[in-house]
């Protein structure tokens, strides 16, 4: 069990898609990283991403690690957000044999992981199929 | 610099070695090295080890394993680069080596995996990618391996069943290890059948959790020069970085810290692909085959695959792979595979590879990864005549 600090501390990029943007080349960056990866400048102005975005590649979990078990099988994702950058997250709201790669996704809050009966629940962004 | 050469190897067999603790499994692998290099005392030792105190509650092992093999004093430390912690190992000893700061190092790679169950070695080998963006979102290693070679099906039209040569080959070849973990022969109907850990990955795409320890003895190339014992020199030691989270690669499909970590290597021992007699790659899963066999220079982006359903990484192929068995049949003990790698190569250069050589072998490379590619560690020996 650990202390409810690192969640906290992750609040902005986990509940609501908030990344960087780098103000010499534009590029937006998602993991937040504070150095453009593109350009290598320093890039710590906040930019929101839009939670669009497509499967680039999935994968069903059937033998999940310590913390997961309860969760299993569930399905993890590489999604290419629409302003560029890649994410990895569970996708959620669809049977595993529905996915494909291209499928149009949107982010949506939801609990990532219990630490346990009196532990902390850790929310964070997962992926749906897009409506409409 | 100096020239750095390999005078002695050991290793364990590699498995569940339920009566051996790490330190017994280090003691086994670095004695059979002394003995190989017909030393009793070294100036230095480098422990290559990822997960002790994860999974067995133990760090500290370069004071631990010196103390505990009749070293005490020696300058020791441990050295931790995820499931490339066994070449980073070596790495810093041919440094030292190659530097003059040392004349004789002890490099050994252990790990001890048995103690945890499943769910908790799954947990801890995790710990190789990233703790916020990949792996507290329930992602293991297997996943990101399946995630990539998902991609790379779809982007290359292979089908699963194109995958089964690499595991047929390090099996084949795994036979004939008495250091392997597995003597089984897989067909592949059986590869078709296996039990699926995280699609499209199989029970036999992916490596086992092991324990295992394996050594090698490092000295200046000039003191075994002339002394009638085969040379086989350290023409390259190259260590390459990528961003450790996939979703932060430029191209998930190419392994750039591998091409770099390659390119190095070439660099230094001044060859190309072409002149490489045999290849031990990082088979962790069949995917991380194929990328690596693209990245090196052996293959085209997206034909990986389609060198090894062409049998050119056989022992008769083009280039072969996994001679002994690979990550696959041999086993890996995480931080001790790097050095295993490496002293398949010396048994190769020196022709004692038994039903497995590759003839005339002069020419071996080693390729040991960290993580799904952010660490990258690339050896290059070639036998002197």
């Amino acid at each position: 069990m650990s202390l409810p600090s690192k969640n906290w501390r992750l609040r902005n990029q986990r509940y609501r898609l908030v990344g960087e943007i780098c103000e010499k080349c534009g590029t937006p960056i998602f993991p937040p990283r504070d150095v453009c990866p593109e350009c290598e400048a320093p890039a710590q102005t906040p930019y929101v991403f839009s939670g669009r975005g497509e499967v680039y590649s999935y994968s069903t979990v059937y033998h999940p690690p310590a913390g997961f078990e309860k969760y299993a099988p569930y399905t993890v994702a590489l999604v290419r957000l629409e302003e560029g950058p890649m994410v990895t997250a569970q996708l959620t709201d669809v049977a595993p044999e529905e996915v494909h790669i291209g499928m149009p996704v949107e982010m949506v809050t939801r609990q990532l992981q219990e630490e346990g009966e009196e532990g902390v629940i850790a929310y964070g962004y997962k992926f749906r199929p897009r409506m409409g | 610099m100096r020239d750095v050469a390999i005078i002695g190897i050991g290793q364990t067999k590699v498995g569940e070695h339920w009566e051996k603790s790490l330190r017994h499994l280090a003691l086994e692998a670095l004695q059979a090295a002394m003995r190989d290099a017909e030393v009793d005392r070294v100036d230095a030792l480098y422990v290559g080890n990822m997960l002790s105190g994860e999974l067995t509650g133990q760090e500290h092992l370069g004071a631990l394993v010196a103390d505990f093999a009749g070293l005490r004093g020696v300058e020791a430390v441990k050295v931790e680069a995820a499931c490339g912690s066994g070449a980073a190992a070596l790495r810093l000893g041919t440094v030292a080596v190659a530097g003059g700061l040392a004349d004789l190092v002890l490099v050994v790679g252990v790990e001890k995996m048995t103690d945890a169950t499943g769910p908790e070695a799954t947990a801890a080998l995790a710990m190789a990618a990233d703790a916020d963006h990949e792996v507290a979102h329930g992602l293991t290693f297997v996943a990101l391996n399946a995630l990539l070679m998902r991609r790379y099906m779809y982007e290359y039209g292979y089908k699963k069943e194109d995958f089964a040569p690499f595991t047929v080959n390090a099996h084949a070849n795994g036979m004939n290890n008495p250091y392997a973990m597995f003597h089984m022969k897989v067909t592949p109907e059986a590869y078709a059948k296996a039990r699926m850990i995280a699609d499209p990955i199989n029970l036999l795409d992916s490596s086992p959790v092991a324990d295992g320890a394996a050594a090698v003895v490092l000295a200046p190339a000039d003191w075994v020069r002339g002394s009638g014992k085969p040379v086989i020199r350290i023409a390259a030691s190259a260590v390459a970085t990528d961003a450790v989270a996939l979703h932060d690669r430029r191209d998930p499909l190419v392994l750039e810290g591998a091409a770099l970590s390659a390119h190095r290597a070439y660099q230094q021992a001044r060859i190309g692909p072409e002149d490489v007699d045999l290849f031990e790659l990082h088979d962790a899963f069949s995917i991380m085959a194929a990328l690596s066999l693209e990245a090196a220079g052996f293959a085209r982006r997206g034909e990986g695959v389609r060198l090894a359903l062409d049998g050119e990484i056989t022992l008769q192929g083009r280039i072969p792979i996994a001679t002994m068995g690979g990550l696959k049949a041999r086993g890996h003990p995480v931080g001790a595979t790097g050095v295993y790698q490496v002293v398949e190569v010396v048994q190769q250069l020196r022709g004692e590879a038994g039903a497995n050589q590759v003839p005339d072998a002069r020419v071996g490379m080693a390729q040991n990864i960290g993580g799904s590619g952010a660490t990258v560690i690339t050896h290059i020996l070639i036998r002197e005549t």
